[in-house]
């Protein structure tokens, strides 16, 4: 009935009045998505072709027309960069230890959540762990700095009054990565549970009710009813984490920027901010830009590939 | 293994429940203890704060750090903004949102395919920071709201999910049967379609909103004026101020430390109230909306 009805509707047919008919069936619907449309053409779009200035020496008194065409000298110069392979490092750090560390905490929270037996208890554990998603950056960063500040921090207090020194989160690099993986899962791990909560909540209870009486215990559910539950979820948005890769959020990292620890915290988004926006090197910024973006695409087009040789259906 | 769970099917039951809630308040503690501690320290006085006496209650308890707020314009010019931004900007994003999402929900309109590969390329390929910038800047939105409210005015992952809401969720019979009875395609968006897609734009606008509200980086590349500042640069400037001034002491912006101190705490829960107070009243359809997204589109 769905496909007859599309059909009918779909083709515009020999004579004029069918035509005409046909076009004020479908012109709202043009018109509707027209601004939608126009919004993707020019501020996605666009930018795209404005990459080219990566092959150009820009300049933005002359314009993407005119600026000379220098091939793949700003390749070149990336590569050769002297912090490039400190950038490819830490972005891939980032990048890592958010799939190896953030990725599963969600998955083990669902997991403790469903066993909590009392719902109103359970319920109000989960509305308390979603507001941290709420939280900007901003305030989720200047609160540890308050809370670990080295003289006043009252974290900080306590510990050297339990004889334990302090913890110097924003002056040694060393401390950046754990810290930045930590407020991720702080501000993250209650939202990121939500899908997999929902999943368990529709799995059969008969399942359950079967293991029990085959006398299999808590933790047996778990492994062999709850979790095989939420696989293809788990598997699902692994892949799409994976063709995210290298975005790492750029607003914490930036926040968490400072003099001292740059060496540790310096990715390819911060190195675009600073030679793009601030030094105005549009056309080098650019390329550096270009770069990420490419990974990024051979990654997602390797985990949807990666995802079909596993039997799983591929996301997209 | 086995034989022994089934020797004692249920013995494990007690204890595997209290390290389950023991475990359970003790995440609690750890996501609430920060929040706490902002709320206690926002009513201490600032000496004992910085004293370290306030750890769980507030300390010389007081209202000063928030009446100290109602006199700082710069936060009271960033409210304004941002409420401003926040209001216009999902006005915006909703508008674009539905009128695109909607005729890409319908089956039977031609050219829908190619539409969406278009959309959906742009999740795996953007121009990046560098390229949009420059297009900001000779569109001439450079230093003025628009460049806060447009250049994101459709977010293509919520479009997805809009989209796909309209198509799984709206009988498309109920769409059939209003065209028969002669009602236009803006009324059955309007009349029917909207109504009945109350929970997935709720949550839209819950996402929409909080994201303008939290946002500070497109204001940070795009704003000099600070009269355009958005809360979160102008929170910034006041909370990071004693950062930044470990780093390079000058003299003079002690003052500006001093004030921070005291006020900071109070900054924070003026700031992030208007957030937290909205999403309990959502947060019932945050389920779904999760869940669409997740749906294949």
């Amino acid at each position: 009935m769905r496909n007859a009805l599309a059909a009918d509707r779909s083709y515009p047919t020999g004579t004029r009045k069918e035509r005409k008919l046909w076009k004020a069936a479908h012109l709202p619907f043009y018109l509707m998505i027209l601004p939608g449309f126009l919004y993707f053409i020019v501020f996605k779009y666009v930018p795209m072709f404005g990459l080219l200035i990566s092959f150009q020496r820009y300049d933005p008194f002359v314009g993407i027309l005119d600026s000379p065409w220098v091939g793949l000298d700003n390749f070149r110069r990336l590569f050769s960069e002297q912090d490039f392979p400190l950038l490819l490092k830490n972005t891939f750090t980032f990048a890592l230890l958010d799939i190896c560390l953030f990725f599963p905490a969600p998955i083990v929270l669902a997991l403790l959540l469903n066993e909590v037996r009392l719902k109103p208890f359970r319920n109000a554990v989960q509305t308390i762990l979603y507001a941290p998603h709420f939280i900007s950056w901003v305030v989720i960063v200047s609160l540890t700095m308050t809370l670990f500040n080295s003289q006043d921090g009252i974290v900080n207090q306590w510990l050297s009054s339990a004889g334990l020194g302090t913890i110097d989160l924003f002056t040694k690099p060393e401390w950046l990565k754990p810290m930045w993986l930590l407020q991720n899962i702080w501000q993250g791990v209650g939202w990121g549970s939500i899908l997999y909560l929902a999943t368990i909540a529709s799995i059969d209870p008969a399942l359950y009710e079967a293991a029990k009486s085959d006398g299999a215990g808590r933790f047996r559910q778990i492994w062999h009813i709850t979790l095989p539950g939420i696989r293809y979820v788990i598997v699902v948005l692994f892949i799409l984490r994976l063709g995210n890769f290298m975005e790492i959020g750029f607003e914490h990292i930036f926040l968490l920027q400072n003099p001292l620890n740059v060496e540790a915290s310096d990715v390819f988004d911060t190195f675009v901010y600073r030679t793009g926006i601030l030094q105005r090197d549009y056309s080098y910024s650019a390329v550096v830009g270009l770069f990420k973006s490419l990974v990024g695409l051979v990654l997602v087009l390797g985990a949807n590939k990666l995802a079909r040789k596993f039997g799983e259906e591929g996301v997209y | 293994m086995s034989k022994q769970a089934t020797a004692k099917p249920v013995s494990d039951g007690r204890a595997f429940d209290i390290v389950v809630n023991v475990l359970a308040v003790l995440v609690i503690l750890v996501v609430l203890y920060p929040l706490i501690f902002v709320v206690s320290a926002s009513f201490s006085d600032p000496a004992k704060v910085l004293g370290g006496e306030v750890w769980l209650l507030p300390k010389g308890f007081t209202f000063e750090a928030y009446e100290n707020i109602l006199h700082n314009g710069k936060i009271w010019t960033g409210y304004r903004n941002t409420i401003f931004y926040a209001a216009a900007g999902t006005f915006i994003n909703m508008i674009m949102t539905v009128l695109a999402a909607y005729p890409l929900s319908r089956p039977d309109l031609p050219g829908r395919k190619f539409l969406m590969v278009l959309i959906t390329l742009t999740m795996f390929f953007s121009g990046g920071l560098i390229p949009t910038y420059m297009l900001v800047k000779n569109l001439g939105m450079v230093d003025t709201a628009w460049a806060l409210l447009v250049p994101g005015a459709i977010a293509t992952y919520n479009l997805i999910v809009m989209r796909t809401y309209f198509q799984n969720s709206i009988p498309w019979e109920l769409q059939e049967a209003a065209h028969m009875d002669g009602c236009s395609n803006w009324r059955l968006l309007w009349s029917i379609i909207l109504p009945l897609s109350k929970p997935i734009l709720a949550v839209m606008v819950l996402f929409y909103a909080v994201g303008h509200w939290n946002s500070f980086f497109n204001a940070l590349i795009y704003i000099r004026q600070e009269s355009l500042y958005p809360l979160q640069l102008v929170l910034r400037e006041i909370l990071m101020i004693s950062q930044s001034a470990a780093v390079d002491a000058t003299v003079g912006i002690e003052d500006k430390i001093l004030l921070a101190e005291s006020i900071k705490y109070a900054v924070i829960i003026v700031s992030s109230l208007p957030v937290l107070v909205m999403y309990p009243f959502v947060q019932r359809h945050f389920v779904k909306g999760v869940m669409i997204g997740s749906v294949k589109g």
